[in-house]
């Protein structure tokens, strides 16, 4: 049997960011007056470390709550319940001066390309806006900076001066990715970074944003639906189910061994470019539940493939199954 | 409900032949060449996967061959043959006959192609009371039990739903069930799991495949992924900036892959369970459909091109040219005409 590790999961002193228990429930009112009548729990209690200068994947399947998760820890959403710290700082209790200063270390990349950037602004301006605002160097200087952070992710300089609509989805998300990076930030999160690309270009970005890691010794929180551009990128990866955590190891024990039905439900429902490999697929029954009202005990059973009458009583807790290697099942032991 | 008008002549006819196709939008911009010159043949009972990155012109095949182009889009030239009869030459009166009887589609955002005023099971009834003549009450009992077999649980309650109460998974599901409501010999499925999480795309899948293979239906499957067209088609064709560049039966082009284009898209995807440092990319971006190079259109972007330094892909477009069972492909590394040996790009030991 493995130990409890609820909060402690993953305690360790060099983390970059420390996440224990974190939640985030949306209010839902009852439409005419203001009176709250239910609470979307879209994350629930989760809890895990990042070390610096790696890349922890968070994946699962849309209203999971794994934005909302990347969200909060960045302190874009005040979280319910739920501490995040930050070089061991509670970045939830910050204010004025340290909390601008702390987010000069955290910034962000968007999923869509298209809607993250103002489109009457020449994107040079959209690259040092996060610059002015933290009031570092001259006017002349952060225009250097910025004709720097365009080389880095592949432009040209002279592109500062042309307006989103000047470029196409792929160019349009190094562009966001010169906007994080030009703070200097130590830890990004990147939110379905690749999704809205072409093939042809997603692995263009995610190259990218390795030689980024490298070159600045960045965290990455990477946030993705793909469970095979995960594998590429993630150093240790999480996969969430409505709002929880369900399983949580290194890459290698996750996509070499996972234990939880629904991670390998996930891996076994990915397609595979290449006609000759013939899998046992486990296809899952039904849609994702709705998290306003998930089912009770785990909230995997309703799909779950090799749910007993227990699983739908009790909620498993996240247990450390192995050294690393933590799982959220009744019968996973 | 089964309509037989066909079958006996399998072996005579394709069912769909495309030829030469050219549909160009005329903008202020000027002439966007979506498609231009596209040639496909599908046979009956079989699903041919139609694959190419976004804006490569593989939606307008489709939406030409069902003759739903909006304006500024017009077909410029082409044949597109179904069952014998050419589509273009047909009235707009027969046109609306042959859709979702003989020919239907499906599209990417499920929701959106619902209407959201009438319930699902109306929705389908539809299909029966516009070109069965049947009546309402007859036609809803028909939807029913169509939302069984697509695998709606509980399937008279849900006939009554309205769009936005269905999930997308549902939503696709109710799609499928108004595309081979009438036993359609040909369905079109536009991107049809895109919008749909991995865990619901293998069920959707799933569903096209044993449906269509049990009613004797062929499949258009329009896709960006590889994987889908791995996993359900029987022959690929691969299109680029309105062209196709190679077409080839599933395991040919997944095992031996001529087109540096095609390498290159196999080559870029992470593939579960091999970690590599670090991805092959095709460097570059989709050329702009305004102003297409002159040679070959991958020629600006093509490793292979500038491994071989090859002058003539800059100056001249290759053909189509058959090179194995089945397999063509359009690259001057695969054309020996006129004596012009060119090396082939598979012996080289160089895709990496």
């Amino acid at each position: 049997m493995g130990k409890q590790t609820e909060l402690t999961a993953d305690k360790d002193n060099n983390a970059l960011i420390q996440v224990q228990n974190l939640a985030k429930y949306f209010p839902v009112d009852d439409g005419r007056r203001r009176r709250v009548v239910a609470w979307v729990k879209a994350v629930d209690g989760i809890s895990f470390a990042i070390q610096r200068g790696k890349t922890f994947g968070l994946v699962g399947e849309s209203g999971c709550g794994k934005t909302t998760a990347g969200r909060t820890i960045i302190r874009l959403m005040e979280p319910t319940h739920g501490t995040v710290l930050f070089e061991g700082k509670d970045i939830h209790s910050l204010k004025g001066q340290e909390l601008k200063a702390i987010r000069r270390d955290m910034q962000i990349i968007f999923q869509d390309p298209y809607s993250s950037l103002d489109p009457r602004v020449p994107i040079g301006k959209s690259i040092s806006e996060g610059l002015q605002i933290h009031a570092i160097g001259t006017k002349r200087e952060r225009r250097e900076l910025v004709m720097e952070m365009l080389c880095k992710v592949g432009l040209e300089p002279y592109h500062a001066g042309r307006y989103p609509h000047q470029f196409s989805g792929g160019q349009r998300q190094r562009i966001g990715i010169a906007r994080a990076l030009a703070l200097r930030p130590k830890f990004i999160v990147a939110d379905e970074p690749v999704s809205a690309l072409d093939v042809s270009v997603q692995s263009q970005v995610l190259n990218l944003l390795k030689d980024l890691q490298e070159e600045f010794d960045l965290t990455y929180l990477f946030i993705a639906h793909n469970m095979n551009v995960v594998e590429h990128v993630s150093d240790r990866v999480a996969v969430m189910y409505l709002g929880k955590i369900v399983e949580l190891a290194s890459r290698e024990e996750l996509f070499g061994r996972s234990l939880h039905p629904y991670t390998q439900a996930l891996m076994s429902a990915i397609p595979i470019a290449d006609p000759e490999v013939r899998r046992e697929r486990i296809i899952l029954s039904g849609d994702l539940p709705s998290a306003l009202n998930p089912p009770c005990g785990c909230r995997f059973h309703t799909r779950c493939p090799i749910a007993v009458d227990h699983c739908s009583v009790e909620e498993p807790l996240l247990n450390e199954i192995e050294p690393e290697h933590h799982v959220a099942c009744w019968l996973v032991n | 409900m089964t309509q037989t008008g066909s079958s006996d002549h399998t072996a005579l006819q394709p069912l769909l032949q495309v030829k030469d196709l050219r549909t160009h939008f005329f903008t202020r911009d000027g002439v966007v060449q979506a498609v231009d010159g596209v040639d496909l043949t599908i046979q009956h009972n079989e699903i041919i996967g139609l694959v190419g990155e976004s804006g490569c012109g593989k939606s307008v095949t489709a939406l030409s061959i069902m003759r739903l182009l909006d304006h500024p889009g017009r077909i410029v030239s082409g044949e597109v043959t179904f069952d014998g009869t050419s589509i273009l030459d047909l009235s707009e009166r027969e046109m609306v006959d042959l859709r979702g009887s003989r020919i239907s589609m499906i599209f990417q955002q499920p929701q959106s192609s619902l209407n959201p005023i009438f319930s699902v099971g109306e929705q389908i009834a539809e299909m029966f009371q516009i070109h069965q003549g049947m009546h309402k009450a007859a036609a809803l009992d028909k939807a029913i039990s169509l939302l069984c077999e697509v695998g709606i649980p509980d399937a008279s309650t849900r006939a009554k739903s309205y769009p936005h109460q269905m999930s997308g998974g549902q939503a696709q599901r109710v799609m499928i069930a108004i595309a081979l409501a009438l036993n359609p010999e040909l369905l079109i499925a536009d991107e049809p799991t895109t919008a749909l999480d991995v865990t619901v795309q293998a069920q959707i899948l799933d569903l096209i495949r044993d449906l269509s293979r049990r009613i004797n239906t062929a499949v258009l499957l329009i896709t960006h992924e590889l994987g889908v067209i791995a996993e359900m088609a029987d022959r690929v064709a691969v299109m680029y900036a309105g062209r196709i560049l190679e077409t080839a039966h599933t395991k040919d082009l997944f095992a031996k892959s001529s087109h540096p284009y095609t390498q290159g898209l196999i080559n870029s995807i992470p593939v579960l369970g091999k970690v590599e440092k670090r991805l092959n990319v095709i460097p570059g971006s989709v050329p702009n459909l305004v102003e297409l190079p002159d040679g070959c259109r991958f020629a600006p972007r093509c490793q292979a091109r500038r491994e071989y330094d090859l002058e003539i892909c800059n100056e001249q477009e290759p053909d189509l040219v058959l090179i194995g069972n089945g397999h063509k492909v359009r690259c001057w590394l695969h054309q020996s005409s006129e004596g012009r040996q060119v090396p082939l790009a598979t012996d080289g030991g160089n895709e990496s």
